[in-house]
């Protein structure tokens, strides 16, 4: 496969809980996809643009601090204004079970919460990689 | 995006162009060909390619980060080749460079590329140097490769870079000694990092005395710096021995002949990565193997017409 697929993990807002990232991140790693990590505290804008340059299939978002609603949907909207529609962006995080279809309606692809499996998560990761790649 | 509006987005400086087109080349895209032609000799030419090399711990993103913000005061536009390693086992990777690098995610004048080894063992990827004028083309006047923590032979960045900086840090005693018939005789500055930690004195005295021998027995320059990139210290100093010492090389004819033997090195590296999967086919395909590795080698050469037989 000369084709590798390119994830970025990235932590928007103020929490700095970044366990759950770095979980992700390695899960995927050991999966076979390269994995960029932002580190904590981005800022959407950040995120989109930082995803732009490394030309990435799918952003993971990560969300303990309850800003979800504001913050995923902003990086949905910076990747279009970068031209970048084709980026898929999952999310995860303490997110109430109400909020799934704001975020899904806004552009964010799929949502985990808190007792999703590694397989779930690596799936949606792995399925909108195929996706893009069409 | 087709490839014709990426080659047009190159030249407007286009994030999103310069990200797909990089993709291009790693991948082996069809598309590359056509890429790679249209870039701008000129400009490639003109851009000082400097390699930040070193063992892991050093400091290297860190520093790569301080090198950025010292640039970018000079209004340089830079751009960041920055290599991890692959999994040998999924054949994954954490690329985790950008994250001391995110305080200039929004300066469009930063162009950072993670890029994985993706089983490449001498430091950089495959495709770093295609990255590299890939992002001198679209204007970048310095590019940054950030190697893999490496040990005593990672050579690929020396061949590579303009200029060669190994940056090292006081507390690896051993590893040093170990080193100095590698990397350490071939790097053209020498950085002591975390210059304010113990033992850092030392270090300094040891590189100096490594850079004086060099000058006595080869006649050739090694310049040496201290630095404490996590607060900035000594990080124009180091921008300003980087200017130096490239005008040096352009006056002396060094680049001229670095760039040379680096297009040698990278057509052979080239060559030997594009015929790899046809290898590795005829490998696949001979079920007993009985013989001597490199008996069956140039067997598989001679059956693909790159070896005449031997009796």
């Amino acid at each position: 496969m000369s084709k590798k697929y390119r994830v970025l993990i990235g932590k928007p807002g103020l929490d700095g809980h970044d366990r759950g990232a770095k979980v992700i991140a390695q899960a995927l790693r050991d999966k076979g996809f390269e994995v960029i990590y932002t580190g904590i505290r981005r800022s959407p804008a950040e995120i989109a643009a930082a995803a732009v340059q490394e030309d990435v299939d799918v952003v993971g978002l990560s969300s303990l601090s309850g800003a979800h609603l504001r913050l995923f949907p902003a990086v949905v909207e910076e990747l279009a204004k970068a031209d970048a529609h084709d980026i898929a962006v999952v999310g995860g995080g303490v997110i109430p079970t109400e909020d799934i279809a704001t975020l899904k309606a806004a552009g964010i692809r799929e949502i985990f919460t808190p007792g999703a499996t590694l397989e779930e998560v690596i799936g949606a990761f792995q399925s909108a990689c195929e996706e893009r790649e069409k | 995006m087709n490839i014709a509006t990426i080659i047009e987005g190159l030249s407007r400086r286009d994030p999103r162009a310069i990200g797909r087109a990089i993709s291009i080349v790693e991948n082996h895209d069809p598309d590359a060909h056509a890429l790679l032609d249209s870039l701008d000799p000129a400009k490639i030419e003109a851009c000082l390619v400097v390699g930040i090399t070193g063992p892991p711990g050093a400091g290297k993103s860190t520093l790569t980060a301080q090198l950025i913000k010292e640039y970018r005061r000079h209004e340089v536009r830079v751009g960041i080749v920055a290599v991890d390693p692959s999994s040998p086992l999924s054949g994954g990777a954490l690329l985790g460079d950008r994250v001391r690098m995110m305080n200039h995610a929004l300066d469009p004048d930063v162009v950072i590329r993670s890029m994985a080894t993706r089983g490449r063992l001498g430091g950089v990827c495959g495709s770093a140097g295609a990255a590299v004028r890939i992002m001198a083309h679209s204007a970048c006047q310095v590019v940054l490769i950030e190697t893999v923590g490496v040990g005593q032979s990672e050579m690929d960045i020396v061949r590579m870079a303009d200029l060669t900086a190994m940056v090292l840090a006081p507390g690896l005693g051993d590893d040093i000694q170990a080193m100095k018939a590698g990397l350490l005789e071939v790097a053209d500055v020498l950085v002591v990092n975390k210059a304010d930690l113990r033992g850092a004195d030392a270090l300094l005295l040891d590189m100096e005395s490594v850079a004086q021998q060099r000058q006595d027995r080869q006649g050739r320059t090694t310049r040496v710096c201290a630095t404490i990139a996590s607060k900035g210290d000594g990080v124009a100093e180091l921008v300003q021995i980087f200017n130096d010492m490239n005008e040096m090389f352009q006056k002396s004819g060094e680049k001229a002949q670095r760039r040379l033997q680096a297009r040698r090195y990278e057509v052979i590296d080239w060559a030997v990565e594009l015929i790899r999967p046809r290898i590795a086919d005829s490998v696949a395909d001979k079920a007993a193997f009985n013989g001597d590795p490199m008996l069956l080698a140039q067997d598989i050469l001679v059956g693909m017409g790159l070896q005449t037989k031997k009796d």
